[in-house]
């Protein structure tokens, strides 16, 4: 089974509130560049999609692709030292991307590599849209299965079975593959992605607070020899033209006023009742 | 001029409360551009459930009834081929619009402005306010395509309101797509509960990884989440634990609340979850540690262990309420 997962670098989202603006940009001088971690959720998802973690062997190819600057490579590196076999990297300024554009550009990659699934996150963990996965399978004119937090696949990907977190409840669905699924939080609970290679008695441990599995010395010193293609935007055949355009950005409102504290229910029964009369 | 598209959000053939948010953007750009809106209702018992959206105005209520579970693949290209003639078409950022209008938009060649939760009219020019960053930056985006696409957050656009009338309903035709072929929908679990709705309810209390297990948010926060009449809540931590289910869960993806008021019980306030809650008018913290980042957000921090204050909250309240 082959499967693409493009991934995003993105400023260190466990500090996006260090994040500051200036007119129509955003900056973010002094946060370190990460993965995407919605995207190392699809990573890992992959990753045990083409393992069999019983004896740590490869039974897949996993494909990542990242469009950006040249520095989008170190993420890039990362995942194959996670365990990814190959990468591309589409260089193309962050400026010139919206959703639009990165379906367009994976579109094309998914052409030339003819993946049977492709795995990633629901959004960007800087610009929240939670769009390109599913403009990407219209594009291809493929499912799209966003938020899914089980994943069992037959017949090397081509049919799957999975369950998806709506607000109302949780869909179970049969798809034929070729798809596009984005992963929800779940995903990497232990049993929740099967692969039929893996003995179904496997369990992977709970990650912790970690996004997907740390790369190890080995391969890391492997990820240096692993392939990494680079191209372009405009090498692929792609107008690098935006549909929508950000016309400023603002801090939200702090809150006002400070914070209380309390010490006794007695205290914060009366303060609800008589200050802020929500009792 | 702007005509606005409606889709409407079904679940059990019941017209979803979500929709109402979205019929308020669409009043808001209607009017404040002279155009129209119509109100689109798709899906399974779409013809029974459009009844309940005739009274909001809209120049005409759209059919189009499509039987079994939702599927994106299914409805997509009928609401692209009705949403063409619009310049903008509307639903909730719930995950229902979230998954269904990115896939009409691409059909379309169309923008999406997602999950906003303002819209201003500039000079007839439609400018969206959105969060980004969890939170942390408000971007302004002008979508540059002839039908632009849209999903409003239920927490920022007030239901609208009936204002009388009835819009006449009509039948369109549905439009089907091979694709769609290729997704079969076991079924939907759909969790109903008595409590209000997580995205309506005005008081909120969340309970976090620190209740331990399924059985403490049963005995120890329910009482006092119905003693409030509120909704419950809660961190990632605490689902990914399997204490409570997906849908319970606030923050950066889970759900996005503002009620008047939100408690939150044992709750650190990583950046994540805050993004979910931090619109709340007045928010509680109840946790042992001063110094959890909650403190960044909450008006009233109570210091205590939750095992003891939780109850004596509950009785209070109850006392309180009479
Ligand atoms: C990409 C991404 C997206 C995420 N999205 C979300 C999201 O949507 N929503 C979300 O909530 N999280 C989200 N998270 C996870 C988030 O980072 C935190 O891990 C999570 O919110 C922590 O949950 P918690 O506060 O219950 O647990 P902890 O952080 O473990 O906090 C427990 C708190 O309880 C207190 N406590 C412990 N015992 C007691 C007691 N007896 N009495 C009183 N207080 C007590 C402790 O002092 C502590 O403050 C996301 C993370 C990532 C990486
Ligand atoms: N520049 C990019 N390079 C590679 N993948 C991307 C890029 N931008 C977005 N994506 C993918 O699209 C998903 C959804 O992004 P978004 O619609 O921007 O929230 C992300 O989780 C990534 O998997």
């Amino acid at each position: 089974m082959k499967i693409l997962v493009p991934i995003k670098r993105v400023a260190d989202p466990a500090n996006a509130n260090k994040v500051k603006v200036s007119g129509a940009t955003v900056t973010h001088d002094g946060l370190e560049w990460v993965m995407n971690p919605f995207d190392e959720w699809a990573l890992e998802t992959a990753l045990r999609l083409t393992e069999n973690a019983a004896d740590k062997t490869r039974v897949g190819e996993i494909v990542v692709v990242s469009i950006g600057p040249k520095e989008a490579a170190d993420t890039i590196r990362e995942a194959l030292g996670k365990g990814a076999e190959r990468g591309i990297l589409v260089e193309g300024s962050d400026a010139e991307l919206d959703s639009h554009v990165v379906a367009q550009v994976l579109a094309k990659i998914v052409e030339k590599e003819q993946p049977d699934l492709v795995l990633m996150g629901k959004q960007s963990a800087d610009g929240d849209s939670n769009v390109a996965g599913t403009k990407l399978a219209e594009t291809l004119d493929w499912p799209i299965l966003n938020y899914v937090s089980h994943v069992e696949t037959a017949d090397g990907g081509k049919t799957l079975t999975l369950k998806r977190e709506l607000d109302v409840g949780v869909q179970t669905l049969k798809v034929t593959g070729p798809a596009v699924l984005t992963v929800s939080d779940r995903i990497l609970k232990p049993g929740t992605v099967k692969n039929g290679v893996t003995p179904a008695s496997f369990e992977y441990a709970d990650l912790g607070d970690l996004n997907s599995r740390l790369s190890n010395l080995k391969n890391i010193m492997a990820a240096r020899k692993k392939p990494l293609d680079e191209t372009t935007i405009a090498a692929l055949g792609v107008e690098p033209a935006r549909v929508d355009t950000y016309v400023g950005f603002k801090l939200p409102a702090g809150r006002s006023g400070n914070t209380t504290y309390l010490e006794s229910v007695d205290d914060l029964v009366a303060k609800l009742q008589t200050e802020a009369k929500v009792l | 001029m702007t005509d606005v598209l409606v889709v409407a959000e079904l679940s059990l053939g019941k017209i979803r409360k979500t929709t109402l948010s979205a019929i308020a953007f669409a009043k808001t750009v209607a009017e404040g551009t002279s155009g129209e809106f119509d109100i689109l209702v798709i899906g399974d018992g779409a013809e029974d459930a459009a009844d309940e959206v005739t009274g909001f105005g809209a120049r005409k209520v759209l059919t189009a009834a499509i039987e079994g579970d939702y599927r994106c693949e299914a409805y997509a290209p009928t609401v692209a081929a009705v949403g063409k003639e619009y310049g903008v078409l509307v639903a909730c950022a719930s995950t229902y619009g979230k998954d269904l209008m990115p896939r009409v938009a691409a059909k379309l060649g169309a923008g999406v402005a997602s999950d906003i939760s303002k819209v201003d009219i500039d000079g007839g020019e439609l400018v969206y306010t959105r969060p980004m960053y969890a939170g942390n930056v408000i971007g302004s985006l002008k979508v540059t395509t002839d039908v632009q696409v849209v999903t409003v957050r239920q927490s920022e656009f007030e239901p609208a309101a009936e204002s009388g009338g009835s819009s006449d309903t009509e039948e369109v035709d549905v439009v089907e797509a091979d694709v769609a072929s290729r997704v079969e929908s076991l079924g939907i679990e759909v969790v109903q509960s008595e409590r209000p709705d997580l995205s309506e309810a005005d008081v909120v209390v969340s309970g976090g990884r620190s209740l331990k297990s399924a059985e403490n948010f049963e005995k120890v926060l329910e009482p006092l989440v119905d003693a409030l009449g509120a909704a419950m809540g809660a961190s990632r931590a605490a689902v990914d634990a399997g204490y409570v289910p997906n849908e319970l869960q606030v923050g950066q993806t889970g759900k996005v609340v503002a009620p008047k008021l939100y408690i939150a019980v044992g709750i650190s306030g990583a950046i994540q979850h805050l993004a979910g809650m931090k619109g709340s008018k007045v928010i509680v913290a109840i946790n042992k540690d001063k110094e959890a980042p909650i403190a960044q957000v909450a008006d009233y921090f109570l210091v205590a262990d939750l095992f003891d204050a939780v109850p004596a909250l509950t009785a209070a309240v109850k006392k309180a309420k009479g």
